[in-house]
């Protein structure tokens, strides 16, 4: 059995953060779970409040607005796997969650508890952080909207205030000449990554005219690898340059030693994955290396 | 709604059967299967969403119950492996167990049959991958999954030959 607790099911998004500001910080939100419980049992966390919000479908969406997607943060990160408007979008996004976990978690895993929880290995940091991706919060001030880039402040810790709810990533699609992909690095299919990266790049006239990189696992939070973006950026496409490129991202990451890896390993395999996640991109952004 | 630390009552459908029960909003599925309706085919493993062992279908998906809390299946449909056929009429995916003999201890052959049953119910004719890929969040001890893939496959090949629902 759990620590003990109260539970509390809001009907509706606007319930939720009044509730929330009312019960103050010993309340916690509910999502899938799949993160929270596995913290409470292990006792690192007892809210003496649980606000469930898995019934909200207010926060459950998959919408295509153009040259942008919304994904309500409730959404699970199987409908994301399974949707034809993330396939085709953000196929980056896509590919990560497809390594993620295994069907039974990401059945009732959300994406918006994968943010919240704030892992320096959250798989669906980085491809969200080289697609520039905008977080919306709600509370009891209203809304507000928060770049990817400014929302992790450490590990498990995120801008989000008492009350707050992340709900919906509102995520530039990719355009025509831009390519992007995930390479993750772990001991098994559906284990955590011991280390990841994340690319986009666009290219045209042979050049790099935008490259972004992110890595999780790496660093005290997701990170954008901007020393090895300014390598790229305006170079010409070719393989060596690219390489070159890749050896920067040990200058970009702070990595740790702890079970899954260590920081010397950490640090040569950030380098690998990077210039993997690159090359991949440059080959589906149409593949003219220069 | 609400509730503390006293009770919460939970009304959802088990393997088709409205239930109705009072348990505490600290337990999780797992608790208020095993421990107030002593459905004990939903092992207890890890209870870290590791093992796989606790799996139910709610809503016709695969799922951790060791990490849903009990309120949250209030008003869903939750079915374990009592809900797939019967002792006398098994279900083609149970049948396909003991002929491939996919089983030795037993202990996680309950979620891997309502694992390969959602599997099969969503795409009736898996390629080899996406059943590996199905139950790669179930641990087996014993049996090294070949077995248990064979037959998943050949439950296939049963329903879609349409030899029986
Ligand atoms: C076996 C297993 C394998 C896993 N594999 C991976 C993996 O490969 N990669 C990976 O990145 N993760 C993995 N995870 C971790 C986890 O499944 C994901 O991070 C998942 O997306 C968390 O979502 P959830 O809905 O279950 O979050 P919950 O556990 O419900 O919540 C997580 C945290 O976020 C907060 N929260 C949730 N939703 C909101 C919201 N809308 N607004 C504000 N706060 C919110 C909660 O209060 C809590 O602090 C794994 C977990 C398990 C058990
Ligand atoms: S007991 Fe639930 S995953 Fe192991
Ligand atoms: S048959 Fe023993 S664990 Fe699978």
């Amino acid at each position: 059995m759990l620590p003990e607790f109260e539970y509390h099911r809001p009907a509706s998004l606007e319930e939720a953060v009044r509730l929330l500001s009312e019960l103050g910080p010993d309340a916690k939100v509910i999502a899938g779970g799949t993160d929270l419980v596995v913290k409470m049992r292990a006792g690192l966390v007892s809210p003496r409040h649980v606000v469930d919000l898995s019934r909200l479908t207010e926060i459950r969406f998959i919408r295509d607005e153009g040259d942008r997607l919304k994904i309500g943060a409730g959404t699970t990160l199987w409908e994301i796997e399974n949707s034809r408007e993330v396939a085709r979008g953000v196929p980056v996004l896509r590919e990560a969650v497809e390594e993620m976990a295994s069907w039974h978690v990401k059945t009732t895993a959300t994406i918006g508890g994968n943010l919240c929880n704030a892992s320096p290995a959250a798989d669906a940091a980085p491809p969200l952080m080289v697609h520039d991706a905008t977080l919306v919060v709600v509370g009891p001030e209203g809304r507000r909207e928060v770049p990817i880039g400014e929302f992790f402040t450490g590990p498990g810790q995120t801008v989000l205030g008492v009350g707050e709810i992340l709900a919906e990533v509102v995520v530039p699609k990719m355009r025509r000449g831009q390519g992007a992909a995930f390479e993750k690095l772990t001991v098994r299919e559906g284990a955590l990554s011991i280390a990841s990266a994340a690319a986009l790049v666009e290219i045209s006239g042979g050049r790099f005219v935008d490259a972004r990189v992110a890595l999780g696992a790496v660093a005290p939070t997701p990170i954008r690898a901007l020393k090895v973006e300014r390598a790229l950026k305006g170079r010409p496409a070719t393989r060596e340059i690219l390489r070159s490129a890749s050896r920067e991202a040990k200058a970009d990451i702070k990595p740790i030693t702890d079970v899954r890896g260590s920081r010397e390993y950490r640090e040569e395999m950030s380098v690998v994955l990077v210039r993997r996640a690159l090359e991949r991109a440059v080959e589906r952004a149409g593949g003219a290396w220069a | 709604m609400r509730a503390g630390g006293g009770g919460i009552v939970v009304r959802f459908t088990l393997n088709g059967r409205e239930v109705e029960v009072t348990t505490r909003p600290n337990a999780t599925l797992l608790d208020l299967l095993r421990n107030e309706l002593k459905i004990l085919s939903v092992r207890r493993g890890c209870e870290t969403g590791e093992c796989g062992m606790c799996t139910v279908l709610v809503d016709g998906l695969p799922v951790r119950s060791c990490l849903m809390l009990a309120p949250q299946v209030d008003g869903r449909s939750v079915t374990t492996v009592e809900g797939v056929g019967d002792p006398e009429r098994l279900h083609p995916v149970q049948e396909a167990f003991v002929e491939a003999g996919a089983v030795q201890c037993g202990f996680c052959t309950p979620a891997m049959v309502l694992t390969a049953k959602a599997l099969l119910d969503r795409d009736p004719n898996p390629d080899e991958r996406t059943v590996k890929e199905a139950i790669l969040g179930v641990l087996c001890r014993c049996t090294g999954y070949a077995k248990i893939v064979r037959a998943v496959r050949l439950a296939a090949e049963r329903v879609a030959g349409g030899v029986r629902e």
